[in-house]
């Protein structure tokens, strides 16, 4: 492709600069830019790597404390969890290559994220997915459905790293835009943490792993599907192919690299999004020197490619290794070993330009400053109007429930809220021999942390319906929930990571809701003193014009000291008292009832306190480390008959338990989502003792009834057997992915 | 006595081996690197789990080809045990030592869980610490699980209770005629600790290491 003749309008459609933009790069530069230049500042300067509209509002995040040890600007974020070890992670998105081609999507979707977390010398430990799809009554969303469960489950698995949890979710406005969010978290001890920053002039530029190919050119410009499958030929998909295999091979190498080779190397900087150009500038714009490299020296999957397609390829598996002068031999043989390719392509320069050659020919000659200093917009965002004819729904407006028990085995056979299996069964949750809460049997999922008493519990979260309606208190929510299920497992809530799923901020409406939505996140996280350590956003989740709910999607990372503590959500045995934490309006505003059982997603929220909600969570840690508690369980979608109905069935044991009858109607009751709650359950003896903590966090703890029988009974409302619910609840989501007979 | 824990590129369940026999069961143990010609020392070879190169072709049909599995073939035809997990067990058909081969689960999906099954035999010199026809519970996580051979299922030393992959005869685990190479789809390794939720595991890596002591 030989871009320097086209006209400027095409080449600026296809790199996604707008005019104005343009001339900013020829005023800055003082001069026109080269092909090859305009196609690396339309990566660089693209929301997805120069977070063109979301970097001011991001600067609304907590990010400090004592023990983070690298907040975001990094590969991945870092906290200290004590005996000198560290836990790497970070959330990305990978949703529209997974529109397009799901399986290769969601797989790269994994991979990517992986490659940060050791790219910071870190071993990965856990994957956690936050998926997002239509209704599975389309052949389409069933596809994409099991298309991205299939890649996740083809390339985690592949690569050894345990797929522990995460959260899927269905809704209307995710028909043509699914959302595939991957977060990936890993283990390092203090003295390996290493950043993607050269020390010097002399430095050597090594790049291991995959040859580079045509694959996923304009990937992070976005616009490339349109403008490059249209007429070329000699085009590729811009969904990159990933082979998982290489991936491991990576993983090894770069671990072993850092342990035996440690003071031969300077920094490590994994190749995403804008493949080689976002690579080489942002290991220049950190460490405050240039890069001189020489595409020549690139190895290629095929011939004549050109230096343009080599600087914006995104082929997936590879890595930038920033190697001291003269020590670039023994760094090769470690990659040997492997079996992976290394080339040396240039060297760090210090003054201060990113140069790059083609053999003899220089195709660029950029500051590197130019190029990592995307021009960013600040708008002002514009109310929906539509959000205050939402809330004046009443939901008491609609006739009475009349069948509370058909109501919760609708909510229970809903796929958010049925069990997960037939995904999770397909993801390896076990390798590496870490894993003592798997998925399906806590809020969260525990690993331990071999050689210590401490264990890490991870969740992700988001509850897209509650920012639709409200984006402040749903963002607020987002980060309590992800919190609380980390919480609920016994372990204090320490850092978040986050994927900011948005429609096009250019509209003024969708600006409101990134801004509303980031501001109450950042609240939440100085209520619950919880930093953002790293993050990602995605914007222009659009179909036809047609924006997704705001999806803030949330990874909590809680520690828990002994790992003995640590929770699970189903009840254990007869006899056992049951108690709710906390307490909350009963309003179905926003509910899952509303949108399950009426159609409707509307409503106020239930009003949401944040000191509340920390205060939950330091009650439920601390039962927990006093090994009060024998379960526990967040309400969260369905409210209060759904949590404990959940705790029945996991534990496949009944409960009796009776609740006050307020003036709600007593589907208000069962089924309101207000939040800062959970239900519990314990030993008859721990009773005052559990009072005794709930008085001194200011938790309201109200003892409901006992664990015991075969049914679920609340009150005269409820009555349905643990049996039948479990079946309901069990095969649901498997039925409705499955179900291609009798739905259109 | 010291365990060999082979290390193909692409094995996973390496450390997972080598965290049960050495730091849960203090035993000597060590990596054996795939292009390792000599296993010298090794008294118990173990083939972990994992994705030696990527499945490519098939599970364990490029692994077989390291160089370490012709060491590997000749410590089996002297009577060394050598045990293959899961990818172990894969490249142990492939490689020969083992009758049959393991085809993609019949449900044409991976599967991670729990499964129970059958000790069939108690008398090899990896089970010896369990009761004949104990019900043992264990982690699974494979794609290609399912067991083929052209005949009748010999020497079957573990069974499923519920099949979850369609294996010709339930079969989870065989070892081979002599008894002393034995294959298992499942994860012993993953099952050794209370923590994990389960330590029946631990009595093929017992029986081993009793085997290895009465032998001196």
């Amino acid at each position: 492709m030989n871009v320097t003749t086209l006209l400027a309008p095409a080449i600026l459609d296809m790199v996604a600069l707008s005019i104005d933009e343009y001339r900013l790069i020829v005023e800055r530069l003082g001069r026109t830019p080269t092909g090859v230049e305009i196609g690396m500042f339309g990566s660089m300067w693209s929301e997805h790597c120069g977070y063109k509209n979301s970097k001011p509002l991001l600067r609304l995040f907590p990010t400090q404390a004592p023990w983070v040890l690298q907040g975001p600007g990094e590969n991945a974020g870092v906290v200290d969890i004590g005996d000198g070890l560290a836990i790497a992670m970070k959330m990305e998105s990978h949703n529209h290559p997974s529109a397009v081609e799901p399986h290769e999507g969601a797989a790269t979707g994994v991979g990517g994220i992986i490659r940060d977390i050791f790219t910071m010398g870190a071993r990965p430990i856990a994957i956690l997915d936050a998926l997002r799809f239509g209704p599975l009554d389309s052949a389409r969303n069933r596809y994409l459905f099991q298309g991205v469960v299939g890649g996740i489950s083809a390339y985690g698995n592949c690569i050894g790293v345990p797929t522990v949890g995460g959260d899927i979710s269905f809704a209307e406005c995710y028909r043509g835009n699914p959302l595939v969010n991957v977060m990936a978290v890993g283990l390092l001890r203090h003295d390996d943490l290493i950043r993607a920053t050269a020390t010097g002039a002399g430095d050597v530029l090594i790049l291991v792993g995959s040859d580079t190919g045509r694959d996923g050119i304009h990937g992070a410009s976005g616009l490339a599907s349109r403008e490059l499958s249209a007429e070329r030929e000699e085009q590729r998909p811009t969904v990159q192919v990933g082979n998982p295999f290489i991936e491991k091979l990576l993983i090894e190498a770069c671990l072993e690299l850092l342990r035996d080779g440690r003071h031969h190397i300077v920094g490590l900087q994994d190749l995403g999004a804008a493949g080689i150009t976002s690579a080489v500038v942002e290991v220049a714009a950190k460490s405050g020197t240039g890069v001189e490299i020489d595409v020549a020296k690139v190895a290629r999957r095929e011939s004549g490619m050109s230096a343009y397609e080599v600087m914006l390829s995104e082929s997936q598996e590879r890595m930038l290794v920033i190697a001291r002068a003269g020590h670039e031999s023994v760094v090769r043989a470690i990659f040997d070993k492997w079996e992976l390719h290394s080339d040396v392509i240039g060297l760090v320069t210090s003054d201060g330009i990113v140069c790059v050659r083609d053999g003899d020919v220089v195709e660029c000659e950029v500051p590197a400053k130019l190029f990592a200093e995307a021009p960013t917009h600040r708008r002002q965002g514009v109310r929906p109007i539509v959000l205050d004819r939402l809330a004046s729904f009443d939901p008491e407006s609609l006739a009475p429930e009349p069948d509370l028990n058909a109501a919760l085995a609708t909510l229970l056979a809903h796929p958010d809220v049925a069990s997960k299996r037939s995904v999770y069964r397909q993801y390896d949750h076990t390798v590496q021999t870490n894993t003592l809460v798997a998925p399906g049997d806590g809020d969260a999922a525990v690993l331990r942390i071999k050689g210590t008493r401490r264990a890490v519990a991870l969740s992700t979260d988001c509850t897209s319906r509650y920012c639709q309606l409200d984006p402040r208190a749903g963002g607020a929510i987002a980060v309590a929930e992800a919190c609380r299920n980390v919480a609920s497992s016994g372990a204090r809530p320490i850092a978040i990571t986050d994927c900011l799923n948005f429609g096009n901020p250019e509209k003024l409406e969708i600006y409101y809701q990134l801004e509303e939505a980031i501001s109450g996140m950042a609240d939440a996280c100085r209520a619950l003193s919880v930093p953002v350590i790293s993050g990602n956003v995605s914007l222009y989740n659009e179909t036809d014009g047609t924006p997704i709910y705001p999806t803030p999607m949330v990874g909590a990372l809680g520690l828990i000291d002994d790992a003995d503590s640590r929770l699970t959500a189903g009840f254990r045995a007869e006899g056992h008292v049951v108690a709710v934490v906390g307490s909350a309006e009963a309003s179905l505003g926003g509910s899952l009832y509303l949108a399950a059982i009426h159609g409707v997603v509307a409503g106020r929220l239930p009003h949401f306190d944040a000191q509340a909600e920390a205060a939950l969570h330091a009650f439920l840690v601390a039962a927990a480390g006093e090994r009060l508690l024998m379960s526990c369980h967040d309400l969260s979608d369905g409210g209060f008959a759904v949590a404990l109905a959940e705790s029945a069935i996991i534990g496949r044991i009944g409960c009796n338990c009776d609740v006050v009858a307020s003036d709600r109607r007593p589907e208000a009751i069962l089924f309101s989502e207000g939040q800062s709650r959970a239900v519990v359950s314990f030993e008859a003896a721990a009773l005052p003792a559990l009072r005794d903590l709930a008085t001194r966090h200011g938790v309201p703890f109200q003892t409901i009834g006992a664990v015991g029988g075969k049914n679920i009974r609340v009150n005269s409302w409820i009555d349905i057997a643990v049996d039948s619910a479990h079946d309901t609840w069990a095969y649901a989501l498997e039925r409705a992915a499955a179900d291609v007979e009798s739905r259109p | 006595m010291t365990f060999g824990i082979v290390v193909f590129p692409g094995s996973n369940c390496d450390a997972d081996v080598a965290h049960v026999v050495g730091t849960v069961l203090g035993q000597p143990w060590r990596y054996v690197w795939h292009l390792e010609t000599s296993l010298a020392g090794i008294d118990c070879v173990v083939l972990p789990g994992g994705f030696s190169y990527g499945d490519h072709l098939r599970p364990g049909a490029i692994a077989r080809f390291s160089p370490i599995m012709e060491s590997v073939a000749r410590h089996a035809a002297a009577g060394g045990l050598t045990i293959g997990i899961c990818n172990g067990f894969q490249v142990l058909v492939e490689a020969g030592l083992l009758p049959g081969a393991l085809l993609r689960n019949e449900a044409l999906e991976f599967r991670c869980g729990w499964v129970d099954m059958t000790v069939e035999r108690a008398d090899t010199p990896f089970t010896r610490m369990y009761r004949p026809g104990q019900v043992v519970r264990m982690p699974i996580a494979h794609g290609d699980g399912r067991y083929f051979v052209t005949d009748e299922p010999t020497d079957v030393v573990l069974r499923y209770v519920d099949n979850p992959n369609g294996s010709m005869g339930a079969v989870a685990g065989i070892a081979n005629h002599r008894g002393n190479v034995f294959g298992l789809m499942p994860h012993p390794e993953r099952c050794s600790e209370l923590d994990l939720g389960g330590i029946d595991g631990l009595g093929i890596f017992r029986s081993i290491v009793r085997e290895l002591a009465g032998a001196r």
